[in-house]
């Protein structure tokens, strides 16, 4: 559990950086990809991963951090996505990247829907059909685009973290 | 005496150019013999020499591709901090043409990780005077206002921001009207009276009214205008005069105290 919370604090506090001066300026029409979103779904994954709420609530707070958005907002997000991520890894465990797939399909429309809603109950006008094609759509398919490159970085490091017991 | 007059009588046969073609020719014999002869002591030289040059060849062409690449480096720093000087520069410049107010130059240091937001991060914050409320600007125009603050950084929101409404006028005219952003980071002209004449080109500066942005900040153009006999108000599409994707450098207008009128807001009584 603390080389979880060892490798969280860099791991993400990286990938919030990246995200902001990088990642964020990577656009499809005018979605983007979710690099926390990515690293978090990725680790939760791993079976032999430990302190994925850590990592969705840590994954939470950095995103609020920077973000204009309130703290619910991106906490519940990553929150969702580990649950998925953890129900996922006990059941299709022999197809990881199908499992990664799915979360990062799932989880970037979730997230991106509480802050559309949470957007829409301040009174924002924001259309959805224009929110759906302008926004989630386009990030749902650059964090597929990326979902392979994190999930093999993540297992690498999961490996290099806790690594396989020898039979002997 | 019989040498004297051969040397005499060689003397005179030179002088009177008898001897041009003998010594041309003999000249040129000279000159091809000696070419040949330095040609194979040059490639008998190489040839003794090679191995040793390779080597310091070799060594100094890596010298000097370090050094290459070391003064590409430093070109590249440079065109960099020329890029800089030139945004600053022109900065400065607005900062000069406009003396009423005075300014914290800042720079972009991220974006808001959240598609639907528009907000931009900046590298100064509450401990070099920075308060929330603070308009935004470059040498362009109007770029938004800080909307939280911490030690060493804030948090800018856009006026593209779906979230964002400010009041305007349109520098021909009296007419007032709400820049308000959008979803795609478009802005446009809302509440624009259907009395008001509104023209392609037009210039929209800020108004000052509710007291969020001071007055004549410029915003942009009106690019289209949509007059539709049912409904209550025009609309217009600006285009900004700021360059929201290249954002590098801004300034914080830090002696503008922005006015908070909520408690003059009416609320409905019991």
């Amino acid at each position: 559990m603390r080389r979880s919370i060892l490798a969280a604090i860099p791991v993400l506090g990286l990938a919030i950086m990246l995200q902001t001066s990088i990642v964020e300026r990577i656009n499809l029409l005018n979605g983007a990809a979710d690099l926390v979103l990515l690293i978090t779904a990725a680790w939760c994954l791993q079976e032999r991963a430990r302190g994925a709420w850590f990592w969705g609530a840590l994954a939470g707070v950095l995103v609020w951090f920077v973000s204009g958005t309130p703290l619910y907002v991106p906490l519940a997000g990553y929150l969702v996505v580990v649950v998925l991520a953890r129900i996922l890894a006990h059941r299709v465990w022999q197809a990881p990247l199908l499992a990664m797939f799915t979360v990062t399909l799932i989880g970037t429309m979730v997230l991106l829907m509480f802050t559309f809603m949470e957007r829409t109950l301040l009174e924002v006008n924001l259309p959805i059909n224009l929110s759906f094609v302008q926004i989630i759509l386009p990030s749902i398919l650059l964090n597929l685009l990326l979902a392979i490159p994190v999930h093999s970085m993540i297992r690498d490091l999961v490996n290099r973290l806790y690594p396989q017991e020898m039979a002997s | 005496m019989i040498i004297l007059l051969v040397v005499v009588g060689l003397v005179a046969i030179a002088l009177g150019g008898y001897f041009n073609p003998v010594s041309s020719w003999f000249t040129r014999l000279m000159v091809d013999a000696q070419t040949w002869i330095s040609t194979r002591v040059l490639a008998v030289e190489d040839f003794l020499t090679v191995p040793r040059d390779v080597a310091s060849l070799r060594q100094r062409n890596a010298e000097l591709e370090a050094e290459v690449a070391q003064l590409q480096t430093q070109v590249i720093d440079l065109q960099q901090q020329v890029t800089e000087t030139n945004i600053l520069s022109a900065l400065v410049d607005f900062a000069r043409a406009n003396p009423n107010y005075s300014y914290k130059a800042a720079a972009v240091i991220g974006r808001d990780p959240s598609p639907f937001l528009r907000y931009v991060i900046i590298n100064i914050g509450s401990n070099q005077g920075v308060l929330p409320g603070m308009p935004v600007v470059t040498d362009k125009g109007l770029v938004g206002r800080v909307d939280a603050v911490i030690a060493e950084g804030s948090r800018v929101q856009l006026i593209t921001d779906a979230a964002s409404a400010v009041n305007v006028r349109l520098q021909s005219s009296t007419t007032e009207a709400m820049l308000i952003g959008s979803v795609t980071g478009d802005v446009s002209l809302d509440m624009i009276s259907q009395d008001a004449t509104v023209n392609v080109g037009d210039v929209v500066l800020t108004s000052g009214l509710g007291g969020s942005y001071p007055p004549n900040l410029l915003v942009g153009q009106v690019v289209s205008v949509r007059k539709l006999a049912t409904e209550l108000f025009q609309q217009a599409a600006i285009q900004p005069n700021v360059d929201f994707s290249q954002l590098g450098f801004l300034l914080v207008i830090t002696n503008f105290a922005p006015v908070n009128i909520t408690p003059l807001i009416a609320t409905p009584g019991p």
